[in-house]
């Protein structure tokens, strides 16, 4: 989309409803392609690098060591992340297969604007997804979804905190086993 | 259960109210006794859950497994409504009641689910939100023995809710133990349409306790407060630039 690269300026309700209305009919192009897994995975991680403010979502998840760790230590986290929530929420949109999102609605929130979708998938109750959409990183992004209420942030903020517990607080190994996780 | 009910809105009387001030941060004082919790939940499910899911899900078709979450669902029906009593909320206690009608009727005893093509689908409603909506705040996070994720406030909801159940009041000898029998059908049944979601959590998670726990009380919130989600999403920008 033309828009989503334009410059900054005061993002409005529409333009974070139309940002969001063309990542969701990018994503159900993509369940209905009938394109195999690993396909599916790489586009699923071009739309996120695409409509989602990756570099900031990396350092939220990364939490206080993202202070002290080097610019190209956090982008080359960055980039193991985009992969690694490519492949984990991939997994979960597999089971769309055949299914839909729709947006039902935007609003203004505090800083930013919400703009609430309903998944329509077979054979089961349909379900809220809400995207978080704010232009303060420069450009039209969404820093955040929202699951039924799960935020992604919050849900990869507790995993990454663990992953990097477990690995004594290494940025570099974390990075380097991000990229066959997921 | 109408001793229940009236027990219970003599209780809301002497409550305040207004709902609980809804959290957004984590209590967890038991967390180790949790801990050791989530390692026998686990196990249990590795050993007997997991594997009697599969069994289970692979056996039956799918339209079977259909009818027996009917079931399971109007058995649950008595309970919503009196949770919709009891939270003053006439529209949903009606939408139920009639959900309850028809499915008991022309459901043939809650087997099929006419009453969704007629739009009424299922509203849920547990005691435990009936004490969100009179003040009771949530309690630290607890994780029960066999039963997983909760909150000190939603298990005594689960006490409750127990008695509200058609099953525990209106149906005797062997009907009780047949609907026994569906609730735990039921589980496996959730258990093996979720399974998925729940292997992930369980297994592909480096810590599945701090997991398990964070996506329970987020999606607790939610469904409690729902519309207003989006107010408790962190503010990255304010988060990261900050510094």
């Amino acid at each position: 989309m033309a828009f989503a690269a334009l410059p900054a300026r005061a993002l409005d309700v529409s333009q974070a409803r139309n940002l969001i209305n063309s990542a969701v009919g990018d994503i159900n192009a993509i369940i209905n392609s009938g394109k195999s897994e690993a396909a599916m995975y790489r586009d699923f991680e071009r739309v996120f690098a695409r409509y989602a403010d990756v570099p900031t979502i990396a350092r939220f998840a990364l939490g206080p060591v993202a202070r002290t760790a080097s610019p190209a230590e956090l982008a080359a986290f960055a980039d193991a992340f985009q992969g690694y929530i490519a492949r984990k929420y991939g997994k979960r949109f597999r089971e769309f297969i055949g299914g839909s999102i729709e947006v039902r609605d935007a609003r203004a929130v505090k800083s930013f604007y919400e703009v609430r979708t309903t998944a329509n998938l077979r054979g089961q109750a349909p379900f809220a997804v809400s995207f978080m959409v704010s232009d303060r990183s420069g450009a039209s992004k969404f820093f955040d979804l929202l699951i039924e209420g799960i935020s992604l942030i919050k849900t990869e903020q507790t995993e990454i905190g663990a992953m990097l517990d477990r690995r004594g607080g290494s940025v570099a190994r974390l990075t380097s086993d991000l990229r066959s996780l997921g | 259960m109408l001793r229940t009910a009236a027990f219970l809105g003599a209780l809301g009387v002497l409550g305040a109210c207004s709902p609980a001030e809804q959290p957004t941060e984590i209590f967890d004082p038991f967390e180790s006794q949790n801990r050791a919790i989530h390692e026998f939940n686990k196990e249990f499910d590795r050993r007997i859950l997991s594997t009697a899911s599969e069994a289970y899900g692979e056996t039956l078709p799918e339209p079977v497994r259909k009818v027996i979450g009917n079931v399971a669902d109007n058995i649950s029906l008595t309970g919503d409504i009196v949770n919709d009593v009891l939270q003053g909320r006439a529209d949903d206690a009606v939408h139920n009641g009639f959900r309850f009608a028809i499915n008991s009727t022309l459901g043939v005893g809650g087997i099929f689910d006419p009453a969704a093509s007629f739009g009424l689908e299922t509203r849920e409603a547990g005691f435990g939100e009936t004490l969100f909506t009179y003040g009771v705040p949530e309690g630290a996070y607890i994780e029960l023995p066999l039963l997983g994720p909760s909150t000190q406030r939603e298990a005594v909801g689960r006490v409750a809710d127990f008695f509200t159940n058609a099953s525990s009041y209106a149906l005797e000898g062997t009907s009780a133990a047949a609907a026994t029998g569906v609730g735990v059908v039921d589980l496996l049944n959730d258990r093996y349409d979720l399974r998925s979601v729940i292997d992930g959590v369980l297994y592909e998670s480096e810590d599945s306790y701090a997991q398990a726990r964070t996506l329970y009380l987020q999606n607790l919130r939610f469904r409690y407060s729902g519309e207003n989600a989006a107010e408790q999403v962190i503010d990255i920008y304010d988060d990261v630039y900050s510094d």
